[in-house]
């Protein structure tokens, strides 16, 4: 039978405000175990939470980035239940009365554009890590706790179930990431566990209204994890239904090594966690006017700027969608632009050059050294014929390890483009002295050997011979002869 | 030893014109708990050595002329749920046995800045869940009026140790009557500030949405001044009211013309002790016979306060007791995974009480009964806060019974339905978050103290305490002491 598959995500981002959401610790990722840790979010007793008031702007924000409706009133709930990382047995969230709900976001796939909604926002506070001394909790000998996270902010964003292929499940994290990022909510790095993704997959067969029976895969922090995941639950699913069999309503986990998900919990057991209104926080009152001054601060989101990268720089959309997926990038791109203006170039040196070198050294792109001012100064040196194209590659390579400006190290390593043409005069007497086999085919008729002798000279300026120039001295010293 | 049987206010004036010294009184104190509280059994932890020290440092500041505060060098106990930075915080269970707080209370701080003496942590029923101080833990503590009966509960050591002047003044908190009742059953003056009106943090929880500290004093000045230093906008609690706090010795003129009170019907006849009746009745005429206007009324809704207060409390409970698990602090149980030390734990760590008030909450916040129960009592809770705005559109305050009866006797106070009707008059004023004062008037026919209470709309702790001072300054009903010594 042909089977239609249904996706929904669960998305937690953890947001990236300086302080935790119920207390002053700091939020800031490493630090030794338990020392970004108070009595407030160790939930010691006679302790109290009170809201930091950054969490429900960043809330807001990425609400309103992703086109949801703000609610007015909105309130905390406590979501019971015991684990040796939650220091107070329940977790402080948002249940029936989240801050942000019915939104959407953009995708674009080879099946065209698409909206995926967005159910709804919810504020929350992360627990702790336990470090387990066996293999698991249950084969473990004894558990370490660390609650340095215990009570960083989060939100989760939960989608509609409008995805139907790991395409379409790519492309909505693509886009969720980079409007999370532009918004500067969170840093939203999958690999730092900053944004998680839990992925609802079901099958119903092609043509049915009604949704199959769905497991809840939980917690994958790759991208490539989030696709194999999908392949595996359709596979897995499609062979039950096949041999006649019934999908279990379940939580389950990914195993990256086995490549395999595991039953970890069926709905029955989870679905208990006695939810209701956390009396030490007072209800949430957002007034449109603080709604709007939010929304006056958003910075312009991927779309837009993918938009206007297309229509105003005459990019093609493929690269307007690479440079906008990423804010870093986006931000360069802008940076260059605005000192340079052929904007395919710049696209050009983004997507080879400094890709290239960013994902083979695994590095961030806030990291990279080379400014936006020194990118466009480097293009204007190549127009210029200050350079060579290629010696431009090799002046990049030296700016991306050091940061410096290409004018300098052109200088320091004598690269400057040689064009003048009593200095070249010399160098095609040389090499066609000491070459008269060449020389020889090349009268025969050989146009082979032209090339051969241009690639001698260049080799004897160190690259630094103006090709245009060899190539007019070259062909009028072998006229000559 | 005649200090101990002094008021705040009286020995202020003492300790000012240098009479006494702080320490003399902090000394005097100490001493009758050595003699005393072997028997009356007020105090979970006595402080010897911290409340010299602080003494000491009130008789420097009086040495070297400097103006003291109103509490200053007052020796008080402080109820044991509260948290006292680096000193044994027990909620009288076995489960904080030993668990010593990195941090004080709210309130503690802030007597703490008023130069407060604390003499120990008094005894409570445990996690504050009782109505007899005989669900503590460790032991029982008795009534300084008669020794066969409790001195009420759950602030049952705050308000013994006053009474039996083994402190001049106490703190209790207040979930359903916890500081009137005891205060009450042991003849002294308890407040419920309104909700808000003292800061939670530091409060050990029980059910966060109707939790308040307040005072037991001696009498109403007391209570008044106590008030005054306890009251105040906390950033560190979210519930806390930002309000303008005002002194509230200024309500102590004895003036009562004019005031409006109401007399609920649903307070009286059925279920409410024949002597208590009478002496609300005549502490409402006393009031009439001052220029104040009396008039009968009805709050319709009362009769469904105890049950929607036995889910809401007991839900919150549920939750907020979460954290005792035996992980991070307190007992811990050894056993083979980790489920095994949770269960084992709270198996252990909790008495019976307390375990069936888990029980109720999470039956109550189950899904399938949360609409039926925990919802449902919501909406009632909002009914009683209706009755309660529209009474005092036409009243001051209110005048009832504190309890239904004088103290209970000792150790037969097995059956928790009978003994949860103790706070009947109590709870309502919990649920919709307003001031409740318990003033003694009088005994009953076997010479136990009688308690009326006074409530008000919120933050109208001026009013209780305006008609409590002018019962207390008109009649000699008030200021009782267990002179018969039956109970020390």
């Amino acid at each position: 039978m042909e089977y239609e598959v249904v996706i929904g995500c669960e998305v937690h981002v953890e947001l990236k405000t300086k302080t935790k959401i119920f207390c002053s610790c700091p939020t800031d990722f490493g630090g030794e175990p338990n020392t970004h840790v108070c009595p407030v979010c160790l939930g010691l007793p006679g302790t109290l939470p009170v809201l930091n008031k950054k969490v429900l702007e960043y809330a807001i924000k990425a609400g309103l980035a992703m086109n949801c409706e703000i609610a007015h009133f909105s309130k905390f709930d406590r979501k019971n239940y015991f684990y040796p990382d939650l220091t107070k047995a329940y977790q402080i969230s948002q249940f029936d009365l989240p801050i942000c709900k019915n939104g959407y976001i953009d995708i674009e796939t080879s099946e065209g554009k698409k909206k995926i909604g967005i159910t709804r926002i919810h504020m929350e506070e992360d627990a702790g890590k336990l470090v387990h001394q066996g293999a698991t909790i249950t084969t473990s000998a004894g558990s370490l706790a660390d609650y340095n996270r215990a009570g960083v902010p989060l939100i989760e964003i939960v989608s509609e179930p409008d995805m139907r292929s790991a395409e379409d499940v790519l492309a909505f994290l693509t886009n969720l990431k980079a409007i999370i990022e532009y918004t500067g909510v969170s840093d939203a790095r999958m690999e730092q566990g900053s944004l998680r993704c839990d992925v609802n997959l079901s099958l119903r067969p092609a043509g049915q209204k009604e949704f199959g029976t769905r497991a809840e895969i939980k917690n994958l922090n790759s991208f490539r994890a989030v696709e194999r995941v999908i392949k595996y639950e359709i596979d897995r699913q499609t062979d039950i239904l096949e041999s006649g069999g019934k999908v279990v309503q379940e939580t389950r986990t990914w195993d990256d090594g086995k490549g395999m998900t595991f039953s970890l919990r069926s709905k029955e057991d989870s679905d208990e966690y006695r939810y209701f209104p956390d009396p030490d926080l007072t209800p949430i009152i957002v007034t449109d006017a603080y709604i709007e001054e939010l929304r006056a601060s958003l910075p312009e989101l991927p779309q837009v700027k993918r938009a206007r990268m297309i229509e105003e720089d005459g990019l093609p959309e493929y690269d307007a969608g690479v440079i906008t997926a990423s804010k870093a990038l986006a931000d360069f791109y802008d940076g260059v632009r605005a000192h340079y203006d052929d904007a395919k170039k710049i696209s050009n040196w983004i997507m080879v050059e400094l890709l290239a070198k960013v994902n083979a050294e695994g590095m961030e792109l806030e990291a990279v050294k080379i400014q936006p001012e020194q990118m466009a100064a480097l293009l204007k040196l190549v127009d210029s014929g200050d350079i060579s194209g290629k010696i431009a590659k090799k002046v990049f390579a030296e700016m991306f390890a050091t940061g410096k400006d290409p004018a300098d190290i052109i200088k320091e390593q004598g690269l400057v483009q040689i064009s003048d043409e009593d200095a070249l005069k010399e160098m095609v007497s040389h090499v066609v002295e000491a070459n008269p086999k060449s020389v020889e085919d090349y009268k025969a008729g050989k146009t082979k050997a032209m090339g051969f002798l241009v690639g001698q000279i260049m080799k004897q300026s160190r690259g630094q011979a103006n090709p245009a120039v060899i190539n007019k001295l070259l062909a009028e010293k072998l006229d000559s002869m | 030893m005649t200090l101990s049987r002094l008021t705040i206010h009286e020995l202020h004036d003492l300790l000012v014109s240098k009479e006494i010294s702080a320490t003399e009184l902090v000394q005097e104190h100490l001493d009758r708990i050595q003699a005393l509280d072997g028997n009356v059994k007020s105090y979970i932890t006595v402080t010897g050595d911290l409340a010299r020290k602080q003494a000491k440092a009130v008789d420097a500041k009086l040495a070297a002329g400097e103006t003291i505060g109103m509490l200053a060098g007052i020796p008080m106990a402080v109820k044991d749920n509260m948290c006292t930075e680096g000193i044994p915080t027990t909620c009288a269970s076995r489960m904080l046995e030993g668990f010593k707080p990195q941090y004080s209370a709210t309130v503690v701080e802030k007597l703490k800045a008023e130069d407060f003496v604390m003499l120990g942590k008094v005894n409570m029923d445990e996690f504050a869940m009782g109505s007899t101080t005989e669900n503590s833990a460790f032991f029982a503590t008795q009534n300084p009026w008669n020794a066969d009966c409790v001195p009420g509960g759950s602030s049952g050591g705050s308000a013994a140790s006053v009474a039996a002047d083994l402190a001049v003044y106490s703190l209790g908190s207040d979930t359903g009557g916890s500081i009137r009742q005891p205060a009450s059953f042991c003849g002294i003056v308890g407040l419920k500030p309104t909700y808000g009106a003292v800061s939670r943090f530091g409060l050990i929880a029980f059910a966060s949405s109707l939790d308040q500290i307040g005072p037991l004093a001696k009498d109403v000045t007391d209570t008044a001044l106590i008030l005054n230093a306890i009251t105040g906008y906390d950033k560190k609690d979210s519930t806390s009211a930002d309000y303008n706090y005002p002194d509230y010795t200024a309500a102590l003129t004895g003036d009562v013309k004019g005031m409006r009170i109401g007399l609920p019907k649903e307070y009286l006849g059925e279920g409410i002790d024949p002597d208590v009746e009478a002496q609300v009745r005549a502490a409402a005429a006393k009031l009439e016979e001052l220029g104040a206007h009396v008039e009968e009324c009805s709050l319709p809704y009362t009769r469904y306060a105890m049950p929607a207060y036995y889910l809401i409390a007991p839900a919150e409970a549920s939750s907020n007791l979460g954290r005792y698990d035996g992980v991070r602090y307190g007992l811990r149980a050894p056993a083979e995974d980790v489920a095994g030390m949770f269960c084992d734990t709270r198996k252990k760590g909790f008495g019976p009480e307390v375990k069936r008030r888990i029980m109720l909450g999470t039956y109550a916040l189950s899904s399938g009964y949360y609409d039926a129960y925990y919802l449902k009592a919501l909406k009632v809770r909002n009914l009683i806060k209706q009755d309660y705005d529209r009474a005092f559109e036409q009243y001051d305050c209110l005048i009832t019974p504190t309890a239904p009866t004088t103290a209970l006797r000792k150790g037969n106070n097995q059956d928790p339905l009978a003994l949860y009707k103790s706070d009947i008059c109590t709870i309502p004023t919990n649920l919709a978050g307003i001031p409740g004062l318990s003033l003694p008037y009088g005994t009953d026919r076997n010479g136990m103290p009688i308690g009326v209470q006074l409530s008000g709309k919120a933050f109208a702790e001026p009013a209780l305490l305006r008609a409590a001072y002018a019962l207390e300054q008109n009649t000699n009903l008030t200021r009782l002491k267990p002179n018969q010594g039956k109970g020390l």
